[in-house]
């Protein structure tokens, strides 16, 4: 197919938000009874990252993890199980919307103590290394994740090492209702730290997906030629609130016109408009995509809510391995 | 006198600290934000100003070590955390040093601190948000947990926390931050270290803290019903522990059934029992008996996280068991439609 990649971009992007998007929507029906914290509006990030890496490749991300998963190539019937507590879910209903995971596809694991999976991705990559595998292993983490001690003991061991990692910094303003002001010092630059712990860095507009893409093609060639970890600072916005279904803006922690700006800069919005300018993509193929997403969403949600509880006994499996 | 809940007892004791002494701070994770940690922070900012009330990066570790130090220079910080986790990640400042630092040089420095944490349960909150680890904390010499189970016990436990020259860790559970007791307007001191007795009885003892006193209470009154009479004991402080209102208690009823906040093993219900039996083994008739947490970590899905908690009617059972008497659970606790993995409207308070 020509411009196979480009469409592709576009798709992934609008199947992660049209998923996200019914999340929200039947959130209220109170079926989905676990945390949600959806990535509405920074879809870019993880599709233009994820897009480039092998099935083989593991990503590991945090409390914000439903567009990691589906970027990787998640099963969306199992994540969908997963929020619903079924026993068809990614981890039998265990985790819930915060622990998600896919090993078939190289989704690796995604928790919700900030912070936590970045060291434990680096030793992933680590042991990739020592396997002499040629994979990398991709780990998302928050702007927020950057000011736990642990940010930093891990980029010191991966660049100690020469671990084949990939860090992706979201860098989305907020952490819950904390603009960076009030968090970390004006002077103070992420993609910086990791300079100089001396990882090569990257930094953009996480909104712009080729752009994403471009710069993910140039680092994961320089991990594997160079054998040395990269890291990636990417500005993007969060639409909805920290956690849940709705909009929260109307609390006014955030500057008024600050959210209005970055619906502006929709990541699929702009690039839509991009690939039709292009003639990469018709209107009529994207009408067609979008019946064949939603189409894919009806039955995964149903297959969802289908799906039966797990039985008690899976209470007390898996405490040890026997 | 005026019935509030729980987590505006903790934003008025927080608040009367604040107004009482200068060197009183607030710092946490959204502690200024519109939610105001569920409401237990909300207006402080406003009112006392952003060098005495504030929000902080997400460094746990380091601002735990942080307000240690200003501690020890003149101040009297209040750190929350909106979960029990994250203090995990300041374990080694909690632990090595705020907890050992006035008996590592002799008193000549101690630490007045105090760490809210926050408990969580129900909505699938899952394995890493829903833990309840009041004994590791209570563990540790140099430190006393508190855990209040009502809004008045939680005003002036607060307030006496903040008071003690001494780390203090404050656990509040979520369950109980909306409901109601009657307290006074004013600042009062609730001692750390004193139980209290909740409710009296001569037929068998429920020992139990933080949320799991609702569950012993409403157990409590079904029974009642029934010709059982429960005495309740609250603990209210972890470390140090009310012994002498525990062994007073159950010197009267000789039977002890612990109803435990966390996982037993290791837990708070080990302490209660082994204190009961190294001290007053004679008088016991039966053999205590202690229920808590399943011991796995706390599932996210409802079918199986209904199964993790221990309830009134489990404790109920536990106790006609106990007592040899037939009782049709089923008759006196109706199933209702209400779901477990949200707070049961019921439970209202005042207790
Ligand atoms: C160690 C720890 N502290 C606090 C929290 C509560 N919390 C959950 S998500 C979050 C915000 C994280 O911000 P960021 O890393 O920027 O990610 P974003 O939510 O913006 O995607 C916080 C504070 C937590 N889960 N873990
Ligand atoms: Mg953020």
């Amino acid at each position: 197919m020509l411009n196979k990649f480009e469409k592709n971009l576009y798709y992934a992007m609008l199947r992660i938000r049209m998923v996200e998007e019914r999340i929200a929507e039947l959130y209220s029906e109170q079926e989905m009874r676990c945390p949600v914290h959806l990535s509405i509006g920074q879809e870019a990030v993880a599709v233009g990252v994820c897009e480039h890496l092998q099935k083989n490749d593991i990503v590991m991300s945090a409390h914000r993890a439903h567009a990691h998963y589906l970027a990787k190539g998640g099963d969306l019937k199992a994540m969908l199980a997963e929020l619903y507590g079924k026993s068809t879910g990614c981890a039998k209903g265990k985790g819930g919307s915060m622990h998600l995971i896919d090993l078939e596809n190289g989704f690796f694991a995604a928790v919700p103590i900030v912070g936590s999976t970045i060291p434990i991705a680096v030793g992933v990559a680590w042991a990739f290394k020592m396997k002499k595998s040629t994979n990398i292993v991709t780990v998302f983490l928050g702007d927020g994740a950057t000011e736990e001690g642990v940010f930093f003991e891990s980029l010191d061991f991966a660049s100690l090492k020469n671990v084949p990692i990939l860090f992706v910094c979201e860098n989305n303003f907020y952490s819950v209702y904390s603009n960076l002001k009030v968090r970390q010092a004006p002077q103070r630059k992420i993609s910086v730290l990791a300079e100089s712990h001396g990882i090569k860095t990257f930094t953009g507009d996480g909104n712009d997906v080729q752009q994403v893409s471009k710069m993910t093609r140039e680092a994961i060639k320089f991990i594997k030629n160079m054998n040395k970890p990269v890291f990636i600072e990417l500005e993007t916005f969060r639409w909805l609130e920290h956690c849940g279904p709705n909009g929260d803006d109307e609390l006014g922690y955030r500057e008024v016109g600050e959210l209005e700006k970055w619906i502006k800069k929709c990541p699929i919005e702009s690039y839509k408009n991009t690939i039709i300018e292009k003639s990469i993509v018709t209107e009529t193929e994207i009408t067609q995509m979008i019946e064949n997403i939603s189409s894919e969403i009806n039955d995964s949600f149903n297959f969802a809510k289908e799906s039966v509880f797990p039985k008690l006994e899976l209470l007390n499996q898996h405490i040890y391995k026997d | 006198m005026r019935e509030i809940k729980y987590s505006e007892a903790i934003l008025e004791a927080t608040d009367f600290s604040l107004e009482n002494d200068p060197s009183v701070l607030v710092v946490g994770l959204g502690v200024p934000d519109p939610k105001g940690i569920f409401g237990t922070t909300s207006g402080l900012q406003e009112k006392y100003g952003e060098h005495r009330v504030m929000d902080m990066p997400l460094s746990e570790n380091g601002m735990t070590g942080i307000i240690t130090g200003v501690s020890l220079n003149g101040f009297r910080p209040i750190l929350t955390h909106q979960r029990v986790e994250f203090a995990l990640l300041s374990i080694e400042q909690i632990v090595n040093q705020a907890a050992k630092w006035f008996y590592m040089n002799a008193g000549q420095q101690n630490v007045p601190i105090v760490i809210r944490l926050i408990i969580g349960r129900g909505w699938g909150q899952g394995p890493q948000h829903a833990q309840s680890l009041e004994s590791w904390f209570a563990h540790i010499p140099g430190l006393k947990v508190v855990m209040p189970s009502n809004s008045y016990d939680a005003k002036g436990l607060l307030i006496s926390s903040v008071e003690d020259d001494n780390p203090v860790i404050f656990l509040e559970h979520r369950w109980l931050h909306n409901t109601f007791d009657n307290v006074p307007s004013e600042g009062y001191r609730v001692p750390i270290g004193e139980a209290r007795l909740a409710r009296k009885g001569s037929d068998v003892t429920i020992v139990s803290h933080s949320y799991m006193v609702l569950e012993s209470l409403r157990c409590a009154d079904v029974l009642a019903e029934h010709g059982i009479s429960v005495e309740v004991v609250d603990l209210r402080s972890i470390r140090p522990l009310d012994s002498k209102t525990v062994l007073n208690s159950v010197s009267k009823t000789k039977r002890l059934v612990v109803a435990d906040n966390g996982w037993m093993h290791f837990g708070v219900s080990s302490e209660i029992i082994s204190i009961v039996t190294e001290n007053i083994f004679d008088k016991l008739i039966c053999a205590p008996v202690r229920i808590g947490m399943n011991d796995s970590p706390s599932p996210s899905t409802r079918a199986l996280a209904n199964h993790y908690y221990p309830r009134a009617k489990n404790i109920a059972e536990v106790i006609s068991k106990m007592l040899d008497k037939t009782v049709d659970l089923n008759i006196l606790f109706p199933k209702t439609d209400i779901p477990l993995d949200v707070p049961d409207p019921s439970f209202r308070g005042p207790f």
